[in-house]
């Protein structure tokens, strides 16, 4: 099976109905991409699929076909990402383990939605869990990361 | 430092400049503290300085890595000791960056004789050593600077790590070879508070960098050549014993290589984790249920009433309760109830452990490295040194991967050991919540006699649960004329009873075969939620106002007044909130802090929605005020996460929860904004990573009885 | 193709239940057009697809307000999900976040999102289709009247049965029930209700 990986088309030996997280993380040693619940409740799984947010852990790596699959470490290709930017900016993460997955939700928020409210930002994170209680900060960063974005747009 | 090179090596990190500050160990070096905060005068004990050189390392590139003793799970301790350092060291912080010390004896924590992370303590408990490495690192690099350029060190200043003496200048990498090659000093004087220009700045992690792009490394991210993963089936039910099983079906799995015993259970061990995985839901396994049956929560809970009925072991005992209670005005009887409650941090449980040559190396993210490092070893047969623990990143704590009995990590040893195999053990999020080593339920019932003008004289406090000492290494120190000291922690000596001149607290601590453990603020989450409700339901019996009936209770106690002051004045108290919600407040002082938190709610289809929630915070002092807040907002969401989610049922032992779906997290649309505001108070300094936790629950549950009459009075916070 | 294939199993059905009721009468088929059938039978059909409309498999994507029920419980779904703009969810957590292709194969476990080759979304906000908290009576002119239900006709109406999200309702996947009435006799109870002329109860 070939899957299209951060730019990148990767063979892939793995049965195909293995979950696309454990194909990342464990045949091709992305471990950005955490494992946290595996049954798509807590998002620290979160990757883009032809840049829409999803849960790796109950996707079949063969149902991913021709999309293309960004994960953390592809996330920022010319330099941090605004939402990467921002998280340094907001001093975001704690523990850490989530904070890719909140990451690649975020930044695909701020895409579709250039200045996202405050609502937006409930509706879109909730997927997202972090026990160690960065929510605030999260939320801060990622109105954060909308102006930069915009300030880079200009 | 063996032990962090191979690491670096491992993770395919740049191992950065090997030439080591050194600073010789020996003969009698001995620091003279002075300068105490808040100018107490020069101070004192002579100390044995610390080995700087186990703890400090500067490249010739100026780079200052600084081994932490600690682990860093989320409180940010990976930047709060870098900072003690950084400030007696002057060097430049854009320069300095962390690491996991190995486990060893030089980096066993003074406060508690073993390296370990728990207690919210690392940062105050390395207020002084992290300081003084700083100071005596400073001091040789300036001797040494002073040869170089034939002067002495007090004609020579210093700025982010470069030395000048008038127009000439030496980077601290410049001289580091020349420093450590010198004497040790006898003593160093640390910085006087007022020219401190790191400790109480705002300060970013430097942990961020990594953790932003996914290339930090939690244990669950070890990988190396060879190295298997096991999956683990361990008993549905508490007390439950493996009869025996068949692994055929797993053997034919594809990717699985061996199945091998554990002390409890049956592994399975393959090349990667989905294959380990498949085959344990392959294996066909016989249990015994326990002899008793397993615990049943509702059975449990009606023990839990029966011995509530009698004060158990006598924790605190002042004045002739029952005489006064029978002669008071009033009384008021209530129970509180708290149920199991699982960790959960986010990074499920895992472990590698790698067996060559008679030395052991394991890679996980844990709490207590010398517990780890001792059991490590007699599993193998080898002496604690032989184990090299490499500290990960810990994807969260809360107290679950700081166990005495290292569970997770002699079980894998074990299995490493069965197969001859380096494995790497991989828990799934059901494995986590049905494993054990929960936050014990409890029940406090609480009889409070009142007098005519509704204030206590007389409190009766029976609490029942399980002790988390019990049997452990700890239960010698913690466990006193059968008390655990941790059930009961806050009440005897909350301030609250102070002028009480009859009281009484007594524990009942039921053995089960439920493992329990400590969870994020450990006693405090149920005995602060006892106490703050108590105290709420009698401020509204004598028809005083919550924040003034605390008041009158706690004059002469500053710290709580102060912190009690100006949470209710930051939340606007004693103003109409907007319609439809109302404010609760709760104080509770822990680890050393005192932190007051008034949440406002409202009630939307009879689910409680918490809008705000206004923190005071006396911990003495602060070191990182980024820290702090980050660390109270957390500890708010942690415990906000029990008042209003956290419950483990259990029926025949067997754990009906098992993934966030059942057990649920608080999530991004129902965190408050919480306000965070520190006292300068100057006392002595306490702890910041769980203080905060316990106070949100009454808080909340007060906030809710003032919008809708109904008293909650345990937990999780259900509506009738 | 779709239309021939809809007429073939449209007539067959109606055969199924009209020359069934015959057959129970003991009396040879009276012609090769059934007859029409009564309102009593009509409204003892839409009993029947009042039963799978209120199942769960059914009622949780058609909430009485913005965030979908899920499980057999219909409790709401966790994660604070809601229909958004399109009924695909909000960005960040569209339906198809979590909700595949298909239902995860078996090894996933119990509780894993379902899903289905067509992507997963609820009835869009204009036009909710909503079920639950819905009479009989009032869900039944809900069905039928075109403003209120997608637009449309019996035609497409009797089409939505054969939509893969409606038929997925019989293939749930691990831990739920599938809605216990067969689809084919769904299929019948909708031709029965329909040819009587879609009778709904006071």
């Amino acid at each position: 099976m070939k899957l299209h990986i951060n730019g990148t088309v990767r063979d892939v030996e793995e049965p195909g109905d293995t979950p696309l997280l454990w194909v990342l993380r464990d045949e091709l040693g992305l471990v950005g991409t955490k494992f946290g619940c595996g049954m798509a409740q807590c998002g620290a799984c979160t990757v883009h699929l032809d840049g829409k947010p999803t849960r790796s852990c109950v996707l079949p790596a063969a149902s991913v076909g021709d999309r293309h699959v960004t994960t953390i470490e592809g996330l920022s290709k010319d330099g941090p990402h605004a939402v990467q930017k921002a998280w340094l900016e907001a001093d975001v993460v704690q523990c850490g383990y989530c904070q890719s997955g909140q990451l690649m939700t975020a930044a695909a928020l701020i895409e579709a939605k250039p200045d996202p409210t405050d609502n937006d930002i409930d509706a879109a994170m909730s997927g997202n869990v972090c026990r160690c209680g960065t929510y605030q900060r999260v939320r801060e960063a990622i109105h954060l990361a909308a102006k930069i974005r915009k300030g880079a747009a200009k | 430092m063996s032990a962090a090179v191979s690491r670096r090596g491992f993770l395919g990190q740049a191992a950065g400049l090997a030439i080591a500050f050194y600073v010789p160990l020996g003969s009698g070096p001995k620091v003279a503290q002075a300068a105490a905060e808040k100018g107490a005068k020069a101070a004192a004990k002579a100390v044995p300085l610390p080995p700087a050189n186990a703890f400090l390392h500067i490249g010739t590139d100026d780079s200052v890595t600084v081994l932490l003793a600690h682990s860093e799970m989320g409180q940010s301790m990976w930047t709060a000791l870098p900072m003690l350092i950084t400030e007696e060291l002057e060097c430049d912080w854009s320069k300095v960056r962390a690491e996991h010390a190995p486990a060893a004896d030089v980096y066993k924590f003074p406060m508690f004789g073993m390296q370990m992370t728990g207690g919210s303590s690392s940062t105050y408990g390395e207020f002084d050593r992290y300081r003084t490495i700083g100071a005596t690192a400073k001091h040789l690099l300036l001797e040494a600077a002073a040869k170089r350029l034939h002067t002495t060190p007090d004609r020579l200043t210093v700025d982010k790590g470069v030395i000048t003496f008038g127009k000439q200048t030496l980077t601290y990498g410049q001289v580091a070879e020349e420093a450590m090659k010198l004497p040790q000093p006898a003593t160093v004087k640390l910085k006087d508070p007022k020219d401190w220009k790191v400790i109480g700045h705002p300060t970013k992690r430097l942990d961020s960098p990594e953790k932003i792009d996914g290339t930090a490394k939690f244990g669950m991210d070890v990988q190396f050549p060879g190295l298997r993963t096991a999956v683990v089936a361990r008993p549905p039910a508490f007390g439950a014993k493996l009869v025996s099983y068949d692994d055929s079906a797993a053997l034919a799995v594809r990717g699985v290589e061996k199945v091998v015993r554990t002390t409890d259970g049956v592994a399975v061990v393959a090349k990667n984790f989905w294959a380990a995985k498949l085959g344990r839901d392959a294996l066909k396994i016989q249990w015994q249920q326990p002899a008793d049956g397993g615990v049943s929560t509702a059975k449990q809970i009606a023990e839990f009433h029966d011995l509530a009925k009698k004060p158990g072991a006598i924790g605190t005992n002042k004045g002739d309760v029952d005489a006064a209670m029978a002669s008071a005005a009033g009384k008021i009887e209530v129970d509180y109830g708290f149920p199991y409650l699982a960790h959960a941090p986010m990074e499920p449980l895992n472990c590698a452990v790698k067996f060559e040559n008679g030395k052991v190396d394991v890679w996980t993210g844990t709490q207590f490295q010398t517990f780890d490092q001792v059991a490590v070893a007699k599993v193998f047969g080898v002496k604690p040194t032989d184990v090299d623990i490499h500290t990960m990143f810990l994807g969260g704590g809360f107290g679950r991967r700081g166990n005495p009995k290292s569970d997770w990590i002699v079980e894998a040893a074990e299995i490493a050991k069965a197969t001859g195999l380096p494995i790497k053990t991989v828990w799934t999020r059901e494995d986590d919540i049905r494993g054990g080593y929960y936050r014990p339920s409890y029940l406090h019932r609480v009889t409070v006699g009142v007098d005519s003008r509704g204030m206590p004289v007389a409190w009766d406090h029976v609490v029942v649960g399980q002790s988390i000492m019990a049997g452990g290494p700890m239960e010698a120190i913690m466990v006193k004329h059968g008390v655990d000291e941790s059930s009961v922690e806050g009440l005897g000596d909350n301030p609250y009873l102070e002028s009480v001149s009859a009281k009484r607290v007594s524990l009942h601590s039921p053995k089960t075969d439920i493992p329990v453990l400590w969870w994020r603020s450990v006693g405090n989450t149920h005995t602060a939620f006892a106490m703050e409700c108590a105290i709420d339901e009698l401020a509204h019996r004598a028809g005083k106002d919550p924040l003034a009936y605390r008041l009158a209770l706690l004059e002469g106690k500053t710290r709580h007044v102060n912190a009690l002051k100006l949470a209710a004045a930051r939340a606007s108290w004693g103003t109409p909130p907007e319609k439809g919600r109302a404010r609760g407040m709760a104080i509770h002082e822990s680890f050393g802090s005192i932190v007051a938190e008034v949440a406002e709610v409202s009630v939307d289809n009879g689910v409680i929605r918490v809008h705000s929630v206004t923190c005071a915070v006396d911990c003495g002092g602060v070191v990182n005020p980024l820290g702090v807040e980050a660390q109270v907002q957390g500890s708010v969401a942690f415990g906000l996460t029990a008042a209003l989610h956290g419950e483990l049922t259990f029926e025949n032992g067997h754990a009906k929860q098992s993934n966030f779906h059942d057990y649920k997290p608080l999530r991004m649309y129902e965190m408050p904004v919480v306000a965070v505001h520190t006292i300068d108070s100057g006392a002595k300094r306490g702890g910041i990573g769980e203080p905060s936790t316990a106070p949100i629950a009454p808080a909340v549950a007060n906030a809710v009885f003032a919008l809708t009459g109904q008293r909650l009075r345990s937990l999780p916070l259900r509506l009738a | 193709m779709r239309h021939g294939l809809f007429v073939t199993s449209a007539l067959a059905a109606v055969a199924a239940v009209t020359f069934g009721s015959l057959v129970s009468c003991g009396g040879p088929p009276a012609s090769s057009t059934p007859p029409v059938p009564t309102r009593e039978q009509g409204l003892a059909a839409w009993g029947t697809i009042n039963t799978v409309l209120q199942h769960p498999r059914c009622r949780n994507c058609h909430p009485s307000g913005d965030a979908p029920l899920q499980g057999d419980d219909s409790r709401p779904h966790v994660m604070n999900v809601q229909r958004g703009p399109e009924g695909e969810g909000r960005i960040g957590e569209q339906c198809t976040a979590c909700h595949g292709p298909a239902n995860p194969p078996a090894s996933y476990g119990e509780h894993t999102p379902p899903g289905e080759a067509k992507p997963w979304h609820m009835p869009p906000p204009d036009m909710k289709m909503v079920i639950v908290g819905m009479a009989p009576g009032p869900l039944c002119e809900q069905v039928k009247d075109p403003s209120r239900n997608g637009h449309k006709d019996m035609k497409a109406l009797r089409e939505h049965w054969d939509d893969p999200l409606v038929t997925w309702g019989w293939n749930p996947g691990l831990g739920r029930a599938p809605v216990p009435i067969p689809h084919d006799q769904l299929v019948a109870a909708f031709e029965t209700w329909s040819a009587a002329g879609a009778p709904c109860p006071q």
